[in-house]
């Protein structure tokens, strides 16, 4: 009785080292779980699998560092398809320091694919001002891209003779870590007629229902379990897989505390009704 | 009439009016209003910086010079922001990038912008632990509703909770589409109505609180 | 249509195998499977000027062709590339950009030429042909060097114009103008002195009581309104919240921190304290200082809030703007140095992280309401009251677009199904 009603005031650093362990264990220890697909992310891989030979794809990098553990493992599975079914990525920032990670990303990708650049995939970086911008590639990609992410003028490049606009873009993939998803579909996706794909941090996934209800996106990848996901789509189980225990066993454990720290309240409250009734 | 507050609500109005008048009005000079104010207002924000920067260096050259408690922490953001900055600038002028894969920039992005950014971001991982202990309490029909409809879609968005039951991910994925959205969907028609309120009360002058 | 692909096909065929390296252009005159081949084009409605729409619609067979687009200007007859892409994006805009201002001018006439080719097109040809304005009029099939391209016939006389009234957006005016109507109805009610009521806010009841313990215990008061701009209405809301509390502030004689992460936001928040210091009477407790700059990285402002939380344990915090993935980060910190937490925020996600871990939450509207319930004016309440009548209006919608949906769809009755989908078209913007 008395150890519940300690958990009851429980210092909290104690349930954050319990966390801790069930999280790096399992990296460490790698045990297998069966990842089985969900219904929106199956959307994303399935629309780009039907999508011609020779499509362009433009993937958005609209995250930071911060969001890296999320997003980068769903930049490489996606790469991997692309590559794979010969779609030629069209890189574009809109968070500035998530440029690196987009390039990193790319970069590895590419050269483990094969792929070669200005050719099957093409890096343009970050340029400011993202609503303007988003709103300008509906009329000209070059207004705000005359060059690449190191200054090599775009009409140079093989595969970018013939972008100019939305139209020439067969989707459109954001990864998200904040609201720019919102112009993207509001203006992208409303005025252009721009078919989009999502990625979202899991914290903010839940937001973005909305517009995979009402197919104002064709499909929604949320947090590192969509990650996990599409790279067992894709074929490719890599790092987003292995976080999957890490995250199951932390949702068990703060599972755990929640029914402990009710038994105790309900201990509490018993033995303060009895005092009371005395 | 103009005075005191009266100037700046007078602006108000008409910048406000003027912003309605060109949604409708495609039309030469009105079409390229909102363009032309959002340019104007990066300009505008880009000056401001130099007043957020002598905010920041500002306090913490005076916590230095003071010799307050932890002066010396305030020594070090003073040095990281120099240091940051000219290696930027450096960097910028021999690679025309500062993003360069050999450049010193790079560096201090790679392996001390990323781990500190990652570092509290993951904090949350604790703080929901210790938060969601804390909040999940049955205390009534309400919060025992809710308790249960966490547990559900915790387990349920991991994938142990496609190995306890298969529907449970099928059940997860209801209760985010139907019951979740539905609340959100009546919240955010508040808050859209809530926002035209706000603007309304500003463009008509109602609401000054936040005029100086 | 597969004939003359074939037709096509063949003719390019045949010309590979004959023709001979060569710079001459030639021209083949009865081979033409494309003389209904067409471009359209029309002035982009509803737009600023500066541009028109050029339609087309080819066999599929040529979607992975090249289609290069000559304009021709009617006044000087010069003949430029407007755009190229591939034949399957079956429309292209030629509108006038920032880059390139002159590019299709108003009220000019302005004629269409599209050229067709399985390869990426030849400068030089394309050179030849722009030179050789007799040659090009003639629709048909040209050879140059080993290529072959076809040409298709000129469009009607195309301008585009500036539109005085965007027509796509009378649903908008006609909302405007019910809302309009519905708030002036109100002020004007609430002008003529009528009794408007506001329910309770228990997050807005409890500023003072956080304001008066905070300055019982001597600590400071500290005020974040998150990571957005001055652009964005929570934001804007948050400030005229910060107004009343410091005034709240300035009373108790307390002092208020703001750490804030945007220039302009600060800027502004500081005009905002001053004002309400001066309008307290206490214009000397107003320090710049304390309403400072952080960094406008997400976490690096959230390290920095959190540090200055735990130096400075302020006894109530106040979470008033837009927040995302930092919310409960800083909750969670305001929680452990134990003060009292009010949050408000739009962004419905974060809403659960500030339910949890603070005191008061004000969701959505109610912190929209905020400033009106802190100050209680008539003309203020009014237009509450007219937030609320549009709601209800709002919901009549709903449930006339939910009941049609059940009957037209559901039931399949014919006439609601279109009576609906009028009213989709209708609301539509």
């Amino acid at each position: 009785m008395n150890i519940f009603l300690k958990l009851l005031k429980v210092d909290r650093r104690f349930i954050y080292i319990f966390i801790a362990i069930v999280v790096i264990l399992p990296l460490l220890l790698k045990p297998k779980f069966p990842v089985v697909p969900s219904k929106p992310v199956k959307d994303v891989y399935d629309y780009i699998e039907n999508l011609p030979e020779g499509s362009n794809v433009m993937i958005s990098i609209d995250y930071d560092a911060a969001s890296m553990p999320e997003q980068q493992p769903f930049l490489e599975a996606l790469l991997r398809q692309l590559f794979r079914n010969k779609l030629k990525p069209i890189l574009i920032v809109q968070w500035q320091l998530g440029a690196p990670l987009g390039t990193m990303g790319l970069e590895k990708i590419a050269k483990e694919m094969g792929a070669v650049y200005g050719v099957d995939y093409i890096n343009l970086g970050y340029r400011p001002g993202y609503v303007a911008q988003i709103v300008g590639i509906g009329k000209e990609i070059r207004d705000y891209f005359k060059v690449d992410y190191r200054n090599v003028p775009l009409d140079s490049f093989p595969m970018m003779k013939n972008v100019h606009n939305y139209n020439d873009i067969a989707l459109l993939v954001g990864l998200e870590a904040g609201a720019t998803y919102l112009v993207w579909i509001e203006y992208a996706g409303g005025r252009f007629k721009q078919k989009i794909a999502l990625a979202l941090n899991a914290v903010s996934a839940p937001d973005a229902y909305y517009f995979y209800q009402s197919g104002q996106i064709v499909g929604l990848v949320g947090g590192m379990k969509g990650a996990a996901e599409y790279e067992v789509l894709v074929g490719k189980p890599d790092i987003a897989v292995a976080g999957m225990a890490s995250q199951s066993y932390s949702h068990l454990v703060i599972i755990l505390f929640i029914i402990l720290g009710n038994i105790a309240y309900f201990i509490e409250k018993r033995t303060k009704s009895k005092e009371g009734g005395k | 009439m103009l005075k005191g507050k009266g100037i700046p609500i007078f602006i108000t109005f008409l910048v406000g009016m003027i912003m309605i008048v060109s949604f409708f009005i495609p039309h030469k000079p009105f079409g390229d209003i909102e363009k032309i104010s959002l340019n104007w207002y990066s300009i505008i924000a880009g000056f401001t910086m130099l007043l957020g920067v002598d905010s920041l260096i500002g306090m913490h050259f005076r916590k230095v010079k003071r010799k307050d408690e932890n002066w010396f922490f305030s020594l070090v953001l003073i040095f990281g922001f120099v240091a940051t900055v000219v290696v930027g600038i450096v960097e910028t002028v021999r690679f025309g990038t500062a993003f360069d894969d050999k450049s010193y920039f790079t560096y201090i992005y790679n392996y001390f912008i990323v781990p500190l950014q990652a570092t509290m971001f993951s904090l949350l991982a604790f703080f929901i632990a210790s938060a969601a202990y804390r909040a999940f309490r049955a205390r009534n029909f309400d919060a025992t509703l809710l308790l249960i409809t966490a547990i559900i879609v915790m387990l349920g968005r991991v994938p142990l909770g496609e190995q306890i039951s298969p529907y449970l991910p099928k059940f997860t994925e209801w209760i985010m589409q139907v019951p979740q959205m539905a609340a959100k969907r009546g919240i955010g028609l508040g808050i859209s109505l809530g926002a035209l309120g706000v603007s309304i009360r500003i463009i008509l002058g109602i609401e000054r609180s936040y005029l100086s | 249509m597969l004939k003359k692909t074939l037709l096509l096909i063949f003719s390019v065929f045949s010309i590979l195998l004959f023709s001979q390296e060569s710079d001459s252009l030639i021209f083949l005159e009865n081979q033409n499977p494309f003389l209904d081949f067409k471009l359209t084009g029309n002035d982009i409605p509803n737009d600023g000027g500066g541009g028109i729409q050029i339609n087309w619609c080819f066999p599929d067979t040529l979607g992975n062709w090249f289609l290069t687009v000559l304009r021709r200007d009617d006044s000087n007859n010069v003949i430029v590339v407007a755009t190229d892409l591939l034949v399957s994006s079956m429309q292209v805009r030629d509108v006038s950009s920032e880059e390139e201002p002159s590019r299709v001018k108003d009220n000019t006439n302005y004629y269409y030429t599209g050229i067709l080719s399985k390869n990426m097109i030849n400068e030089k040809f394309l050179n030849k042909l722009i030179s050789n304005g007799s040659e090009y009029s003639k629709n048909g099939v040209y050879i140059f060097g080993n290529d072959t391209f076809y040409i298709t016939g000129e469009t009607e006389a195309i301008f585009s114009k500036s539109s005085w009234f965007n027509l796509s957006r009378i649903p908008v005016l006609v909302s405007l103008i019910i809302i309009a109507f519905v708030f002036l109805y109100y002020l004007n009610l609430a002008k003529s002195g009528k009794d408007l009521y506001i329910r309770k806010i228990n997050g807005l009841d409890a500023v003072e009581e956080a304001v008066g313990r905070s300055t019982e215990m001597g600590k400071p008061i500290m005020y974040i309104l998150g990571i957005g701009y001055v652009t964005d209405i929570p934001t804007i809301a948050g400030l005229t919240i910060l107004g009343r509390v410091a005034k709240k502030v300035a009373d108790y004689e307390t002092r208020i921190l703001v750490p804030s992460y945007d220039p302009v936001v600060m800027t502004t928040a500081q005009e905002v304290v001053k004002e309400a210091f001066t309008e307290a009477g206490r214009p000397d407790l107003y320090n710049k200082n304390d309403i400072m700059y952080i960094t406008q990285d997400q976490f690096g402002y959230a390290a920095g809030v959190d540090g200055m939380m735990m130096r400075e344990k302020p006894g109530a915090v106040f979470l008033q703007g837009l927040f995302f993935a930092e919310s409960l980060i800083l909750a969670e910190t305001g929680h452990s140095i134990g003060a009292i937490q009010i949050s408000g925020t739009t962004e419905t996600a974060q809403l659960p992280f500030f339910v949890a871990a603070c005191d008061y939450t004000l969701i959505g509207e109610e912190m929209m309401a905020a400033s009106v319930y802190l100050q209680k004016e008539p003309m203020m309440l009014g237009s509450i009251a007219a937030e609320d009548l549009l709601k209800v209006f709002i919901m009549f919608l709903i449930i006339i677009g939910f009941v049609f949906s059940v009957l037209g769809y559901g039931l399949r009755i014919e006439i609601i199904k279109n009576l609906f989908d009028w009213l989709i078209n209708l609301l539509q913007v």
